[in-house]
């Protein structure tokens, strides 16, 4: 698309006008209907007033609840990009068989399932996790924030800011059209010397410092910060798998950050890492790549089944089964996640012994995956199970997930992976298993949290038309691929000459329809609930008689989450408060120690962007005067001691009594 | 925990009993401890994850010379032995530095720091010359994945230095403007992790990258 310039201007770089997508009707199309979109935002938000309330209380809060929120805000929003990529691909591989070209023509549909891609896993995937972590885990430990307030409102803006590159390539230049993973020599300078691999690890980079920093503060936060009493084995499983998975970030996005630097080293100094010629090895790229790939996608899982063990035992009205065995179980697989990089590249010959070592360990990985099945299904057991739509979505995950599992286990035996490596079957897997566990786990998170976080419950028909759709839309999208895939078709292809295969693809294209249903009804859901959120409105804070902290303050909880910090004597301690007979104090209340607002995060993650906009396209005094204001700032808000103030006690009681008049108008 | 050690923990604090006794939060301001340097530490790991995966390149590609000129050839063993000590010393600096705070010394303690400063340039100075020698030669990061993995992997740990050398100033700064408060006294422990830790690294290049690579 860009042709490669053959100078650099000293003032923009790589970057001119042919860089603007003119010849492509399809991003011309999407580019005004952004804009259109975007200038009527901003004007309505003008209009109204909100910029300054926005600012206040959202950009620059520090507080665990509004950055959890903006973080889920961003996953869900660019889910609609990434989806859509999904759709593209979806509609060209149903069009273009026997000779026909489709609409879309190679470079650009590589660039789609690039996107696809890493948007699904970057952009969606973990800034919802992230979100849903941000949101509960100080409340679940009964605590007022998270470690390091500052760090978490940056590590949010440079997730963003990632997000935002990505967005910018779509309209001034191009992605990477390398696969998600962009392995080298592909996506070395030569075979790949425009701007769209460049985009990719700036992006990368950029949001790889605030997940990093996020997974930090995470650990920190449940390591210091759980209320008195809450011992590690009385932490909830939510809990447990947050601890677990931020583990595995700080962990494994570092081999990310370490690997990329190489690759752009490569790109951009000549240098010789993963070069086929002076000596370098690209395989060393695939394996360092892997190292983090592969716990990555534990870190995206483990804390779906954090939820899926919250949902089980709220909406069973029981104890987990085998607490103690749930929390063994998402250890070894945070080790063992570590254990099996290399099953993703069976076929690059590493000979039959470390490839079984590493089919084994694999294998040995469904094990404690396996403990957790059972764990859910014993606790549903004699339970007087609630069918609200959390628990649905958990149902439709146990099924769909053990599907998932065993197509792996398949794939893990590296005969088989033989023939299925790179084949539809892998892509089938993947998705069964992400869109199976981690995307059903994330819907079933978003709705059982979210009258925690606003205050009303979510509309259940709307989430049930939502539910259907997702899990029949997933069935009929993915089943064909596992079909396609053991026929030997490979991913990637944007084009086929066998007309007998067509059909496959079709059914895929109309179960991807269905998910568009899905998704329509779950932002419907959004719209309705809001409609109507005076009659699904949660006075108690406690609307699905739940067990765990989060549970005992109000809806939406106050800025300073708890009155009095709570005091831990059992699992499941809200229930434990209940079962007791605790009564909520409603006097004594003294001023409440809390982290101020601040501009610097928001102010960092833009520089960077502009910083990382500019290596993208070669503008270098760009990037030595954004990169120097950086420093600059970083080191002035070093000087910035003034970080914390108190929440008077009068303001407190105000709020308190607020909420017993609430309580006590539920009970009238 | 159990309620009665909790309770013992916290004798003076006013707590609400309901009937079988146990408490269920607390009446008093509750500090949880202070996160930072376990924080900063987790960092600090994430951080060696880097080194390693340099070192894992170094490691893999670090006898593919390409027909360049190998270690052996490059390596002048007294430079390293001069820029070694110079960073060494400037960790006992640092610790100087920290042995003043502790008695509370603001004169002091900035004096160590600075020591340690000039130690910390003289040390990014000698590499600095080591590599302009190297380029100088043509053994280039281009020529050969030996040479980028080494440059890649020196070059980050003295990317690091400087860096360290940029909060070390500022931090000075602070101290001299504030005094040991609590606050600058966790960022002199924080910077001082951060320092010991570019030296064990530096020991780790010293020996593989240096010391085996001139064998």
């Amino acid at each position: 698309m860009t042709p490669a310039p053959t100078s650099e201007s000293v003032l923009f770089g790589k970057l001119t006008f042919a860089a603007l997508p003119f010849h492509e009707p399809i991003l011309i199309a999407t580019f005004a209907a952004v804009a259109i979109g975007g200038v009527g935002v901003l004007g309505a938000m003008t209009y109204y007033r909100v910029w300054g309330v926005l600012w206040r209380d959202w950009l620059t809060s520090i507080d665990h609840k509004k950055i959890g929120i903006m973080y889920v805000v961003l996953g869900l929003i660019m889910l609609l990009r990434g989806f859509a990529d999904a759709v593209m691909m979806r509609i060209q591989q149903a069009i273009a068989h026997g000779g026909a070209e489709g609409y879309l023509p190679p470079h650009h549909y590589d660039q789609i399932f690039t996107a696809h891609g890493v948007i699904m896993i970057f952009f969606v995937a973990m800034p919802l996790v992230t979100g849903l972590m941000n949101y509960v885990v100080p409340l679940q430990i009964g605590a007022r924030d998270v470690a390091f307030p500052f760090l978490n409102n940056f590590s949010f803006w440079m997730t963003a800011g990632g997000a935002i590159l990505v967005m910018a390539s779509l309209f001034i230049g191009e992605f990477a059209a390398t696969g998600w993973l962009a392995y080298p020599p592909l996506s070395g300078i030569h075979a790949s010397p425009g701007v769209g691999v460049d985009y990719y690890i700036w992006a990368l980079q950029i949001a790889g410092v605030g997940t990093l920093l996020s997974g930090v503060n995470l650990v920190a936060t449940i390591v210091k910060m759980r209320a008195p009493g809450m011992t590690m084995m009385r932490m909830p499983v939510f809990t447990w798998t947050a601890l677990c998975t931020n583990v595995l970030i700080v962990a494994a996005f570092p081999v990310l950050t370490a690997v990329l630097a190489l690759l752009s080293l490569d790109r951009y100094v000549g240098t010789a890492f993963f070069t086929n010629d002076f000596g370098g090895s690209a395989m060393m790229y695939v394996n360092l790549i892997w190292i983090w790939g592969h716990p990555e996608v534990y870190i995206l899982i483990l804390p779906a089944f954090g939820i899926f063990s919250e949902v089980v035992s709220t909406y069973c009205g029981k104890r987990l089964f085998g607490y103690a065995s749930m929390v063994y179980a998402t250890v070894v697989i945070t080790i063992l996640s570590y254990l099996v990089w290399l099953h993703h590249f069976f076929t690059m010959g590493s000979g039959a012994s470390v490839n079984s070592f590493f089919g084994i360990t694999t294998m040995i990985i469904s094990i404690p995956t396996g403990a957790k099945i059972f764990n859910w299904l014993f606790t549903m057991y004699r339970g007087r199970i609630r069918f609200d739509v959390p628990m649905l979505w958990t149902i439709s995950f146990m099924v769909t997930f053990v599907i998932g599992g065993m197509t792996g286990v398949l794939l893990a035996v590296p005969p088989a992976d033989f023939v299925l490596h790179n084949s539809l079957f892998l892509i089938a897997h993947f998705h069964n298993v992400i869109i199976g566990g981690v995307l059903f786990g994330l819907f079933a998170g978003i709705t059982y949290w979210f009258p925690k976080a606003f205050g009303f419950k979510l509309d259940p028909f709307w989430g049930k038309v939502s539910f259907w759709c997702w899990t029949i839309g997933f069935y009929i999208a993915f089943m064909p691929l596992y079909v396609l895939g053991l026929m030997g078709v490979t991913r990637r292809m944007s084009k086929f000459e066998d007309p007998s295969l067509q059909i496959w693809f079709v059914i895929a294209a109309l179960g991807a329809a269905l998910i568009a249903a899905g998704i329509a009804a779950f932002l419907w859901q959004l719209f309705v609930s809001f409609q109507k959120r005076e009659s699904l409105l949660d006075v108690t804070g406690d609307p699905w008689d739940g067990r765990t902290l989060e549970w005992s303050t109000s809806s939406p909880p106050p800025a300073y989450n708890f009155a009095f910090t709570p005091v831990v004597h059992d699992l499941d301690a809200w229930h434990d408060m209940k079962k007791r007979g605790y009564v909520r104090p409603t006097e004594g209340f003294i001023p409440i120690h809390m982290p101020k607002n601040t501009w610097a995060g928001i102010v960092l993650a833009g520089i960077s962007v502009v910083c990382g906009f500019a290596l993208v396209w070669h503008i270098w005094w760009l990037v030595a005067a954004s990169f120097a204001l950086l420093l600059a700032t970083v080191i002035l808000h070093t000087f910035n001691y003034a970080r914390d103030f108190h929440i008077p006690a009068s303001e407190v009681i105000e709020t308190e009594r607020a909420r017993t008049r609430l309580l006590a108008s539920a009970k009238a | 925990m159990t309620a009665t050690t909790f309770e013992a923990a916290h004798k003076d604090a006013a707590l609400e009993k309901p009937d079988d006794g146990r408490v269920f939060f607390l009446k008093t301001e509750h500090h949880p401890e202070n996160g930072t340097l376990l924080g900063f530490w987790i960092y600090l790991m994430s951080d060696c994850l880097i080194f390693a995966v340099l070192f894992a390149c170094y490691g893999v590609l670090g006898r593919n010379y390409a027909a360049g000129p190998s270690g052996k050839d490059l390596f002048d063993l007294g430079l390293v032995a001069l820029n070694t000590t110079f960073l060494l010393f400037s960790s006992i600096t640092y610790g100087f530095a920290m042995l003043e705070m502790a008695k509370n010394r603001v004169g002091t303690t900035l004096f160590w720091l600075g020591v340690t400063g000039v130690f910390g340039a003289a040390f990014l100075g000698v590499e600095l010359y080591e590599f302009h020698h190297l380029i100088h030669e043509g053994a280039t990061p281009q020529r050969s994945a030996f040479l980028s993995s080494f440059f890649a992997l020196v070059g980050t740990h003295g990317l690091h230095v400087t860096f360290g050398m940029i909060w070390l100033v500022t931090l000075m700064f602070q101290v001299a403007q504030r005094g040991l408060i609590p606050e600058n006294r966790r960022r002199l422990l924080c910077l001082s992790m951060f320092w010991h830790f570019l030296d064990v690294v530096w020991i780790g290049v010293f020996t593989f990258v240096y010391l085996m690579g001139t064998l």
